[in-house]
């Protein structure tokens, strides 16, 4: 049987079973903690520190953090809130971002977390980096300006799809996302319905053919701010 | 496809058994062999191992010694750190470029000698240095560029570049450097004569938990840094249920400003050995790895004919001193040039022939370390001080020190002062007294514990390096009066932005954020303003990140922010005309006619 584990999340009691992160058990109990990284389907990465809350005080990433007994989380905190909304300002002037032209508005993770926490215009400049585009395969296209590095579609290659297409080269500021062929993704297993295809939650991964399908005004986050659906999901 | 790569490297993979996790020293070899790692090599290799390539390109492009791109069969790394800048580094860059006819970052016409920067290579006691091939070049000058650049061009073997040897070791036939030990100062724990065996033999004589005891009772905290007691660390590996453990020495030794675990592996080979066989018996692993730095392959062969000897000996491998169930053995991992492997998880992911990333934790080492194994992490001076506990005692070695803080330390010290070099001192010992040791009475600010330290200046120099002020892994670099700080602070953030992993968000761009604003302050473009979002910034990297490099690597600003606000204030100016003092009209009106490809109509 497993075992029940008691903490308290934002001063309210929570109850989950042992082994279970602080964004698994936070999320049963219908507590929504901002992330990016994580994905219900992958394990956890804990690389973008979205989801960083303070344990005791101290900061951890709740997509990794186990839970245990008697532990003292803090997360939709003035200064837990300040800390992510700096890290998703750091996000958009990372990379290039057009927004308005993406074929992923409305319905982008980082977006909606923009908009969630306020932010309209970043107040760290922007880098502008050189980053190269990949439209080699028949089906899918590759665009490195808008990928954030999660880290989503190295994990779902590998662990739904059975596949190795995507890994990460280069180290600090020079890291970039990579596919499994020197000829690009046209050289690679990659096909349109892999779970790596799908779960890339900005607009670098897309399907050709079929974007700006959904009106503006039906698209995912168009009426309610991400992690709405979470809460509501368990809430009800 | 040439068949000859396609031999040598069929030959390289299999000498490791095309064992997967030995992929870095696959790499390495290949990286020798070629100049580098094709993209045809990494076919190969993928090949052989049944890896992705991907999976291979991205250990190659991850670390600092490894590259896609052929580099000449000589690749000349000059440090460029901020000690070596101080010793007029940059003048010998020149040096070395106009004679080479090259640019840092570029190759000779023939393609035989590379020229490239390195960060610290931890020579700074013996600045400006250099590391061609595995060749330590110390006390560099525009002089001695140019007769290098002519030897090398004769005869392509830096080897013949060592006309004098060094001090102890450095002499041996095995080591053949002309690398210094400069030891200034011996204290009674580390520094003094040892008997290989002698401490063995007493911790063999006591359980593997009475060993624990005592060096729990000595009261040993890790001397990498972090000052985590070695006794617990090494309690809670044993007590982890696995059929196997392991003890890595941390031999990385990256800080900018640290060469103390060069000096003991030059000097002390004998006590480093002995300390993790010790620990190999006391949390009950059979294997030893010593992870050691790239930079510091020049050690290599001789550290090899140390642990031979140890086994010739009876003192390592099988039943070793003939205690019967005990077998222990070590071998070397080579790092590629990649600070943060020195962060232990990282160095864990490193030896299994990965990317240097940190892991995420939990699981702690201790409880799943190397290829999953429970795993004890601990540093080159750490192990030889549990050496010492062995042979003396633990009532010994607590007699020195403070309560909290026993034992001595190993200071490395260098920059502006008249004797840079290792000191052995007490814990107790203030700052004012290293200062007044290594001759720097006219210090302005002294960092310590490197870039990841603390930067202090005048009004805390009585302070002192115990666990309670300010405890360090023993970099220690000394700015004099004519320094200017924050150029300081932005070698040091120069050094983070180039070292981060990347994986996670706050450090991968934070650091980077930080380096550009002390840029603008630099430029003399800050306005009052930017104190605050240096400091907002810094706080948000250091609280966010994932590992010890980006929780620390906000620390040159935050420190200077508190003990140096004036080198801050003094060079920023309100905002005038409304306008940010950053904001250059022309040059934005330039970048429009730029992007809009036709002249401006109001020029
Ligand atoms: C970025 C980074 C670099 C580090 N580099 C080193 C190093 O070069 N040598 C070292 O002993 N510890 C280094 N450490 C500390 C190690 O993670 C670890 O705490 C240490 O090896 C433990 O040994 P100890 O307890 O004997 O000090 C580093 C930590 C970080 C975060
Ligand atoms: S391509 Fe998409 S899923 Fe992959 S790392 Fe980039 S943002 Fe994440
Ligand atoms: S803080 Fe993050 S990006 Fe920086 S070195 Fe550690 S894991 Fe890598
Ligand atoms: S969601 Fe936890 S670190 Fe990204
Ligand atoms: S060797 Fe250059 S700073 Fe250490």
């Amino acid at each position: 049987m497993e075992k029940v584990v008691t903490f308290l999340l934002d001063g309210e009691v929570i109850q989950g079973q042992e082994g279970q992160s602080i964004m698994q058990a936070a999320d049963e109990a219908g507590k929504y903690i901002p992330r990016l990284c994580a994905h219900k389907d992958l394990t956890p990465h804990g690389s973008c520190r979205i989801c960083t809350v303070l344990v005791n005080g101290r900061p951890q990433s709740a997509c990794t953090q186990p839970i245990a007994d008697g532990i003292l989380v803090e997360s939709e905190t003035p200064k837990v809130n300040q800390l992510r909304t700096d890290i998703i300002d750091m996000l958009f002037v990372e990379g290039n971002h057009f927004c308005m032209f993406c074929e992923k508005s409305g319905s982008c993770e980082l977006q909606a977390l923009a908009y969630r926490f306020g932010i309209t215009a970043p107040k760290y400049p922007y880098q502008f980096p050189q980053r190269d585009v990949d439209a080699s395969h028949p089906d899918i296209f590759l665009d490195r300006n808008r990928c954030v590095l999660c880290g989503r579609c190295v994990r779902a290659s590998k662990e739904v799809d059975g596949k190795n297409v995507f890994q990460f080269v280069g180290r600090g500021v020079e890291k970039r996302i990579a596919v499994n062929s020197e000829q690009g993704l046209k050289g690679t297993d990659a096909e349109v319905m892999d779970k790596a295809i799908s779960v890339c939650p900005v607009g670098a991964i897309l399907k050709k053919r079929v974007g700006y399908a959904v009106p503006v005004g039906r698209r995912l986050y168009d009426h309610q701010p991400i992690g709405t659906a979470s809460e509501e999901e368990t809430t009800e | 496809m040439s068949e000859k790569v396609e031999v040598v490297l069929d030959q390289i993979c299999r000498e490791v058994g095309n064992d997967r996790t030995r992929l870095l020293d696959i790499l390495r070899e290949v990286q020798h062999r070629f100049g580098g790692v094709s993209g045809e090599a990494v076919d190969l290799i993928a090949q052989r191992l049944e890896t992705p390539r991907v999976e291979i390109e991205s250990v190659v492009s991850f670390y600092a010694f490894l590259s896609e791109k052929p580099n000449g069969n000589v690749v000349i790394r000059i440090c460029d750190d901020i000690i070596d800048r101080m010793h007029g580094s940059e003048t010998v860059a020149r040096a070395f470029e106009s004679e080479l006819g090259v640019q840092m970052g570029q190759a000779t016409e023939d393609g035989k000698i590379s020229l490239t920067h390195t960060p610290c290579i931890g020579m700074c006691d013996q600045a400006p240095a250099a590391l061609i091939n595995d060749v330590v070049v110390t006390h560099l000058s525009s002089d001695t560029a140019r007769t290098i650049v002519a030897e090398l061009r004769e005869n392509h073997d830096p080897t013949q570049l060592v006309k004098e040897l060094g001090d102890g070791n450095n002499a041996h036939d095995l080591v053949s450097s002309m690398v210094q030990n400069n030891i200034r100062l011996r204290g009674p724990v580390i520094l003094t004569d040892f008997e290989p065996g002698s401490a063995l033999k007493k911790a063999l004589a006591m359980s593997p938990v009475e060993v624990i005891r005592n060096v729990k009772t000595a009261r040993l905290r890790g001397r990498g840094g972090a000052g985590f007691p070695t006794g617990m660390k090494w309690e809670f590996t044993r007590a982890a249920k696995a059929d196997k453990r392991y003890i890595i020495c941390n031999a990385d030794e990256g800080e900018p400003g640290t060469f103390k675990d060069r000096v003991l592996l030059t000097e002390y080979p004998d006590l480093l050995f002995e300390g993790m066989t010790i620990g190999g018996y006391a949390i009950g692993a059979k294997e030893g790895i010593v992870y050691l730095r790239g930079e510091y392959t020049y050690l290599r062969k001789f550290l090899e004919s140390v642990l031979e000897r140890r086994r010739e000996e009876g003192i390592l491998g099988r039943s070793v001193c003939g205690v019967e169930d005990f077998d222990f053995d070590i071998r070397i991992q080579m790092g590629a040039g990649a600070y943060i492997c020195g962060e232990e998880t990282a160095l864990i992911s490193s030896c299994e022939g990965l990317r240097g990333d940190p892991k995420n934790r939990p699981p702690f080492p201790a409880q799943s370390g190397y290829l999953g194994y429970p795993s004890s992490v601990n540093n080159v001076e750490t192990l030889c001080c549990t050496a010492r506990i062995m042979e003396h005692g633990p009532g010994w070695f607590s007699s020195h020190g403070t309560d909290r803080s026993t034992g001595t330390k190993l200071l490395s010290i260098s920059g502006d002062c008249k004797r840079p070099g290792i000191y052995e001192v007490s814990l107790s010992t203030s700052l004012r007294e290293i200062l007044g040791l290594a001759g720097a009475e006219d210090a302005q600010a002294l960092q310590v514990g490197g870039p990841s330290g603390q930067m202090v200046g005048r009004q805390e120099f009585d302070k002192t390096i115990c666990y309670d002020d300010f405890p360090t892994g023993g970099s220690m670099m000394v700015f004099g009066p004519q320094r200017n700080l924050l150029e300081v602070v932005h070698a040091f953030l120069e050094f983070f932005v180039e070292e981060s992993c990347g994986y996670c968000t706050p450090c991968r761009v934070g650091n980077v954020l930080l380096k550009q604003r002390i840029e603008k302050i630099l430029d003399e473009k800050g306005e009052p303003a930017d104190l605050q979002y240096l400091e907002e910034l810094a706080q948000t990297v250091k609280m966010a990140s994932r590992c010890g490099l980006g929780q620390t690597s906000p620390n040159p600003v935050l420190s200077t922010l508190k003990r140096f606000r004036s080198e801050y204030e003094r060079r920023v100016k309100p905002a005038t005309d409304g306008r940010q003092p950053g904001f250059d009209l022309s040059e934005a009106v330039a970048q429009a006619v730029n992007i809009v490809g036709r002249e401006s109509t109001h020029s």
